[in-house]
């Protein structure tokens, strides 16, 4: 039924339908023990075209950009590069066919320098045979220059933002000799100026003739750039046309297998729609935190039954804020507070022990043990209760893992499944009843729904209001500017490390956060901790005298080396062109202070 | 239903019931993808099949293949005197792989085991006018000291452990020498030699001793706190660490129950012996401690800890070597044929973690 209707016009036309198909799976199968996770998936991708491929985790996206690009091997059907059938046995032989690929994690060598990042496998050589290091450096640079990020080519990569060492992967995709680019959740790490690069690229890709295929869980990218969309569930084929013939919830509908009635009543989002009866005391304050190059000066009361949003641009702290929250990042100034009581240690046990759980950003990196179980994630932290002389009960931690499993509905084979083996929105389920059952006070969710698809994202979403609701504090991080809007009763806004606004009531929309997050218009209500006046104090007392405040001058200093990195961590990240006034401002007054004789 | 009537037909396309091209290759050469799973095709699910069975299962597999082999082709093997020799031959090596095994589970591993053994054995004979129990504390206390330092240098100076254990693995056994005047000393003490001698039920005390201990790290791995804290370490140590684990506690305590395991064995090892002979009493212990864990299938990469299987790691490296031996083939063979079971465990591991 409900045939497209209504369609939004179709914002290109350059990929005709008569160009060539360029890449085709033929009712492609492949199972895993026991799983099927391709059925039969036919797809075609034509020369030029940028091409979504849309699907619930655990839809085959990922499976079917696995066999595409070699990875896998399918069970059944064929693959046809330019009309030919190809088997691939490796990912470098699909490569070396033109099959680049970016991963929704990068996938490069961290300790590498940019340049031989970019060039890895196939670096051009002198005479000797050796690495042309000078050509690779200005190549590299030059690639790198066209996609609008200016980075020293012989930086180790690992010292770069994720957002730039995504632009590094896409460079070194688009640099060998591609026809088709895959690109698994490009922009999941990106900030919107580094996603309007990306696309930017897409469009010259296109002008190349070069075939994109574009996975991602965010609606406005793919209307944006596709032109055409394939959609998947349950490894089985469901559509595949034109993007513009269908509207937004026809497509939400046929991932999710859903009345498009049903999908509208339930939001865009998870969120509920009403607010939460907010407690007046704050459970958490948060005073004036700072980091030498991290954080400046991030002051922010939570209150339970609240969800407070933290918003700010890729760098500017709040993943920092949430981890120094958690214990788990040192503070060289500042104050956690948790129900009126300094938090005694920075360390992770002590703000557990406080009542505060933090879900970590990099899911992979922090959050999983993927060799243990399902049962063992979760009650990785609630050890010491679980335990009697040291001893767990396998009892309690079954009881324990029965209710999580059930209220979280995360979907696992049994408890004893390796959590490496779930889908990301069921790690993230994994990880989130590992928290939720130490009972904390305050949640810190930093990103809780990059990365999982629409089903475990509103299921996830909706738990938070539900969480909140009962009473607890929430911190929702996110760089998803309508989860952040939706989602929070409030939002703290962070620039450059340090808090410089706040949105309430009203002004919490997605207008307002825009404007907060890019300077355009002063933010509602500025807390009084604005980070310029923060650095000025500072520097008055270390110009005062040296003697006066010990603390508060090593503040000082900390101050300037923050204010110089930052300086120099926006360089790089051409992306972010914001506050170099402020910035510079600091650094100045930070160099008058130190020809200052003493 | 719903909008899904527009889907485009899909088809079955031809006939495709025997896995895509080439779905059936065995070469060792084409081994699974970099760390993706199922990479293979469905013929592969037997050979999949296997591999796991082997993981799980292989040590114990072969050291009932190697018992059959002795009993049908080998004279006198099956003897309570051999086999009681073999056990009290492999009894030291056993605790100090207990002990390896819970190191080589946290991502790390301790190369110090045999100069802990050599400076237990030095201290001993220091201490015995005290009577056997002081001298034992005073042993096993070395040991812990040891594992103390190797396990601060590890958590809390932050080395790497191959690195920090090599200090203690050089400068112990210098230490015992000092502490020895460089002397092998006769031990006439006789409740140590006892222990060295003695047995319970006919079982060995040294035996029983490893036995014992086997099951208590055993227990200590799988039911305690402090055992899933040490798997979860190893596992992913920024998570373990997030989710507010004593990760600097539980490592140093690692080091130190290693340290102490290897002063034990060296103390029963000078007990056999009746001499304390710190110059070479467990010279090259590390490593066949090293082989027993990762024969018996413990992964170097952590997250994992098998206790039984370092047991039985270690009685088929000793079976083997014996079984060479009584066959009248000179120990160099003994030496190739354990290397390449240690490759073949080496090589079964790898299909582990790539799945």
């Amino acid at each position: 039924m409900a045939p497209p209707e209504a369609a939004p016009p179709a914002a290109r036309g350059t990929a005709s339908a008569s160009a060539p198909t360029v890449l085709e799976a033929r009712g492609v199968g492949k199972r895993f023990p026991g799983v099927v996770a391709l059925d039969d998936v036919s797809f075609t991708l034509r020369a030029g075209e940028t091409h979504a491929l849309v699907g619930e985790n655990g839809a085959g996206k990922s499976t079917l950009i696995k066999v595409l690009t070699g990875v896998h091997r399918p069970d059944a059907g064929e693959l046809l590069l330019a009309g030919r059938p190809v088997g691939f046995a490796r990912p470098a032989e699909a490569q070396a066919a033109g099959i680049s690929t970016i991963y929704q994690e990068v996938n490069l060598v961290p300790l590498m320098s940019v340049a031989r990042n970019v060039f890895l496998g196939r670096e051009p050589k002198n005479r000797l045979r050796l690495i042309d290091f000078p050509r690779m450096h200005a190549e590299a640079a030059a690639l790198l220059d066209g996609f609008g990020v200016t980075v020293d080519p012989r930086r180790p990569l690992h010292t770069l933002g994720l957002g730039t060492q995504q632009m590094v992967a896409l460079a070194r995709a688009v640099s060998v000799d591609a026809r088709v680019v895959v690109m698994d959740e490009p922009t999941s790490s990106l900030e919107p100026r580094e996603v309007e690069t990306l696309f930017r690229v897409i469009e010259d890709l296109r002008r190349r003739n070069i075939a994109v295929v574009y996975v991602s869980h965010r609606m406005d990218e793919l209307y944006r750039i596709c032109d055409r969309v394939t959609v998947l569930r349950d490894g089985r084929h469901i559509h595949t046309g034109p993007l513009a013939e269908l509207d937004r919830m026809q497509l939400v509908s046929m991932m999710l297998g859903r009345e498009v009635s049903e999908v509208r009543r339930d939001g865009v989002t998870g969120f509920g729609a009403d607010g939460h009866d907010v407690t007046r005391t704050p459970v958490l304050t948060a005073k004036n935190l700072v980091r030498r190059h991290q954080l400046d000066g991030v002051s922010l009361e939570l209150h339970p039954g609240e969800v407070l949003g933290l918003g700010g641009l890729l760098g500017s702290g709040r993943s920092e804020t949430a981890k120094a929250l958690a214990g788990a990042l040192s503070l060289d100034a500042g104050e956690v507070r948790v129900a009126g009581r300094p938090l005694a240690r920075s360390s992770p046990a002590a703000a557990i022990r406080a009542g505060i759980s933090l879900l970590p950003e990099d899911r992979k990196a922090e959050g999983i043990v993927p060799g243990l179980s399902v049962r063992e994630n979760i009650v990785l932290a609630a050890l010491p209760r679980l335990s009697r002389g040291g001893v767990v009960s396998r009892a309690r931690q079954d009881r324990l893992v029965e209710i999580f499993v059930k209220r979280l509905r995360i979907k696992a084979s049994s408890p004893e499944q390796k959590v490496g083996e779930l889908s990301g929105g069921n790690q993230q389920k994994v990880l989130l009843a590992r928290w939720l059952c130490l009972e904390p006070k305050v949640l810190l969710l930093d990103e809780p729904t990059r990365g999982i698809d629409v089903g475990a994202k509103a299921e996830v979403q909706a738990l938070i209001d539900e969480l909140a609701g009962e009473g607890l504090a929430v911190l929702l991080v996110s760089s998803d500017i309508e989860e952040l809007v939706e989602g929070a009763d409030r939002i703290v806004v962070l620039r450059n490390g340090g808090t410089v606004g706040e949105l309430v009531g009203e002004n919490v929309s997605e207008d307002a956060l825009l404007a907060a997050l890019a300077d355009h218009a002063p933010p509602a209500e500025t807390t009084e901790t604005a980070p310029p006046a923060e650095t000025t104090d500072a520097v008055e007392t270390a110009d005062a005298a040296e003697t006066a405040d010990a603390a508060e001058t090593a503040d000082a200093a900390e101050t300037a080396d923050a204010a110089e990195t930052t300086d120099a961590a926006e360089a790089i990240e051409t992306a972010e062109v914001t506050e170099a006034t402020e910035v510079t401002e600091a650094a100045e007054v930070v160099e008058a202070t130190e020809e200052d004789p003493r | 239903m719903t909008a899904q009537a527009t889907a485009e037909p899909v088809r079955g396309e031809g006939e495709h019931g025997d896995g895509g091209p080439g779905g059936k290759s065995r070469g060792a050469g084409a081994g699974p993808g970099p760390g993706l799973p199922g990479t293979r095709g469905r013929g592969l699910l037997g050979r999949r099949g296997t591999a796991a069975w082997l993981q799980e299962y292989g040590v114990y597999a072969a050291v009932a293949a190697l018992l059959l082999f002795n009993a049908l082709f080998t004279d006198h093997f099956l003897t309570t005197d051999n086999l009681r020799t073999q056990l009290i031959q492999v009894a030291p090596i056993v605790i100090v792989a207990l002990g390896m095994a819970l190191v080589i589970g946290t991502e790390g591993v301790d190369l110090s085991v045999g100069s802990a053994m050599s400076l237990a054995a030095a201290l001993l004979p220091l201490y015995l006018g005290y009577g056997l129990i002081p001298a034992l504390l005073v042993a096993l206390l070395s040991g812990a000291l040891v594992g103390a330092v190797n396990g601060t240098l590890v958590s809390v100076v932050g080395l790497q452990p191959i690195v920090a254990t090599l200090a203690l693995f050089v400068g112990g056994r210098g230490l015992a020498l000092v502490m020895a005047d460089g002397q092998l000393k006769q031990i006439v003490n006789p409740d140590l030699l006892a222990l060295g001698t003695g047995s319970l039920l006919g079982i060995p005390l040294v035996v029983l001793v490893a036995g014992v201990l086997a099951l208590a790290v055993a227990f200590v791995v799988h039911r305690t706190t402090f055992g899933r804290q040490v798997v979860a370490i190893g596992g992913n140590r920024a998570a373990a660490a997030l989710a507010g684990l004593p990760v600097k506690r539980v490592l140093t305590g690692v080091y130190i129950l290693c340290g102490v395991l290897a002063a034990l064995a060296g103390v029963l090892a000078t007990a056999r012996l009746t001499a304390s002979d710190p110059s070479s009493l467990g010279t090259l212990m590390e490593l066949s401690a090293i082989t027993a864990v990762v024969v018996g299938g413990t992964p170097l990469s952590g997250g994992s800890i098998r206790v039984l299987g370092t047991v039985a790691g270690a009685l088929l490296m000793q079976l083997l070597r014996a079984t060479l031996v009584k066959h009248d083939l000179p120990d160099s063979t003994a030496q190739i044929a354990q290397a390449a079971i240690i490759i073949a465990a080496v090589y079964v591991a790898r299909e582990r973690r790539s799945r």
